[in-house]
């Protein structure tokens, strides 16, 4: 066996497969492992319900946050439309568990497959449409899917919304927040890995170069349009895979929380965390998600006091208010966001004494 | 010390066929709306051949390659390459056919490294799938090091060894021409388009240009078609120089033909008569 590399004082690389591992060092890798045992045997065993529960919603919007980094930050197509995504992928699930009687695991999948080729069909305009002009049309895909979702009521139900079976994989009942957890965050393994994966090979690439130099990408021989769409796919089945979990999660979905607003959450969370970046999404989503949970609490603390229940429904809207206050304050003083913080941050212990 | 300086294996193709490259423009004609920007444009490249293009600003030249390169979309006649007519292509599929290009205004990717960016362009060689690509399965790595050594042998020729790792967009001017000329080389082209590769270097710069392209046209008989304003160079380097002017072909021929030729001069020095 090799010896372990943990920061030797040069480069001492000797071959090109050296450079292709994910982490540089056996001291990051070692640290993913460690990360990843945590997550998987020991945050289940000794988290609370509500740990438990936030967790999951953070590894869950993890997941479709990083689709929406793929398709923002490094594809650079901005779109308004994940949210209604990630509600297709719900509804999707829903159906699927619900009319056809797919199991679990499967529905889920499917229900990425499925919003996969809504989002290619909501991508299309990419052939013509940049910047601005192709966020406007995003944003009418958001508008058209939250109508479909709540009209088309023979399918969706409409405002009643659809009631879920419960989870099962292999004959185990996976619907309790700690058999859940598993499912959730080896599923948010697999999908940060992919993601990273597809990152460093020549997708990664392609869609970096379509966001910096489109003339010149498609100069280097990349079809243009086919690698918008794929972008699109690609994010939308992240998000639908993360609507799936969600769904299945949260029992009964309804049309309601799949808004604009949600959408914008999701960017919010990419900016925040840092786009282009996969360790930024999942930074990203930790922040927002616990960042409305602390407001909910906020509010709910001070509407227990008494005294201050009349303030507490005018301080409700606080969360809007925060969320703009969290976006601002990151683009002025961080735009590359918590995962350049991070970066400086582990540098600094490396370099250390030394300022740089 | 004196850089490793052996043949990229690129250029080492065995099969003859892998490098030949015949382009033929016949009749070309292109507009913008009322503006003519080429007349019954004729051209012919052979293979192993270095074919420059000179004029004075505005005679078409730029506008002659991206037809050719499939930016532009002439309204009238034929480009063929290698016997397959390509006119009205997009610039990808001209791109995989074997026609690489480097831009006047260099169109590289700013945030990328100089690895990442020759990388790009090894893109049309990759042949792995996005399912096998987002498990990065031993098949895919194996070909990323290919790939990967593919252009460092590129980079060894541009001698560009201590900026492979650098954003290209902390690079100086002359770096960034040199940088474009590797990436459009990753692609492996049958034809190099090379669209003022001398603009805006210093003197330094130019030579080590130069060395280069002579080395790749003449040791590894690389085509090549090239634009150029710097007449002391188009002139030593090309065996045979096209002249454009508003448009129009006026002539073709070795450097000794087109310099003395009455019509080149006019175009560039005015009538001699009026003055």
């Amino acid at each position: 066996m090799r010896k372990l590399r943990f920061r030797p004082c040069g480069n001492f690389k000797e071959y090109y497969e050296q450079e292709l591992t994910i982490f540089e060092t056996d001291f990051g890798r070692m640290w993913m492992w460690i990360g990843l045992f945590l997550l998987l045997f020991v945050v289940p065993f000794v988290g609370s319900p509500y740990t438990l529960y936030v967790l999951n919603n953070i590894a869950i919007a993890a997941i479709a946050a990083i689709g929406l980094n793929i398709l923002i930050g490094y594809t650079g197509q901005i779109s308004l439309g994940h949210g209604a995504f990630f509600g297709v992928g719900a509804y999707s699930a829903a159906i699927l568990a619900t009319k056809a009687g797919f199991p679990f695991w499967l529905s889920v999948i499917l229900a990425g497959a499925v919003t996969a080729i809504v989002g290619m069909i909501f991508g299309i305009p990419s052939l013509r449409l940049k910047h601005l002009y192709l966020t406007i049309a995003t944003l009418a895909g958001q508008f058209i899917i939250e109508y479909v979702l709540v009209h088309w009521e023979s399918l969706t139900g409409g405002a009643e919304g659809i009631i879920l079976p419960e989870p099962t994989i292999f004959g185990l009942n996976v619907s309790a927040d700690r058999a859940f957890s598993w499912v959730v965050f080896f599923s948010f393994a697999v999908m940060c890995w992919m993601a990273v994966n597809l990152a460093r090979s020549r997708y990664g690439r392609a869609f970096v170069a379509i966001r910096d130099n489109d003339r010149a990408a498609e100069g280097m021989g990349i079809p243009l349009f086919r690698y918008k769409l794929l972008s699109f796919g690609i994010s939308s089945f992240y998000a639908g895979f993360a609507g799936g979990l969600w769904a299945y999660y949260t029992v009964s979905i309804t049309p309601e929380p799949f808004t604009l607003f949600l959408s914008i959450e999701y960017i919010a969370m990419i900016i925040i965390g840092g786009l282009g970046s996969i360790s930024g999404s999942v930074f990203g989503a930790v922040f927002i998600i616990m960042l409305n949970e602390i407001l909910s609490q906020a509010t709910q603390y001070i509407m227990n006091l008494g005294a201050f229940a009349g303030i507490a429904l005018t301080v409700a809207p606080l969360r809007e208010f925060v969320f703009g206050l969290a976006i601002v304050l990151f683009l002025i003083f961080e735009p590359r966001g918590l995962a350049e913080v991070w970066r400086i941050i582990r540098s600094s212990f490396r370099l250390w004494p030394f300022a740089y | 010390m004196k850089a490793f300086r052996g043949q990229p294996s690129i250029f080492a193709s065995t099969q003859p066929d892998d490098r030949r490259a015949e382009l033929e423009v016949r009749n070309l004609n292109l507009s913008f709306g009322g503006l003519q920007a080429l007349y019954d444009v004729d051209l012919t490249v052979k293979t192993g051949e270095l074919l420059a293009i000179i004029g004075p600003n505005g005679a078409g030249k730029t506008s002659l390659l991206n037809c050719i390169t499939g930016y532009y979309h002439p309204q009238e006649g034929q480009i063929i390459f290698n016997g397959e007519n390509i006119t009205g292509h997009h610039p990808f599929e001209i791109t995989k056919r074997g026609i690489g290009r480097t831009f006047q205004n260099i169109e590289l990717f700013p945030g990328m490294s100089v690895i990442a960016n020759m990388l790009l362009a090894r893109h049309i060689h990759c042949e792995y799938n996005v399912g096998l690509a987002s498990l990065f399965s031993p098949s895919v790595k194996k070909e990323e090091v290919r790939h990967r050594r593919v252009v460092e042998e590129l980079i060894d020729f541009l001698e560009m060894q201590p900026i492979r790792k650098k954003p290209v967009g902390s690079l100086p001017y002359g770096l960034r021409k040199r940088v474009e000329l590797g990436r459009a080389l990753a692609l492996e082209p049958k034809l190099l388009i090379l669209d003022e590769p001398f603009a805006g270097m210093t003197l330094e710069e130019k030579e080590d240009m130069v060395r280069f392209l002579v080395e790749l046209n003449e040791a590894w008989g690389q085509t090549m078609l090239l634009v150029e304003h710097d007449m002391s160079v188009v002139m030593s380097i090309s065996r045979r120089i096209m002249v454009l002017d508003f448009g129009k072909k006026i002539t073709e021929g070795s450097p000794e033909l087109v310099q003395n030729h009455p019509e080149v001069i006019k175009a560039y020095l005015g009538d001699t008569g009026t003055i």
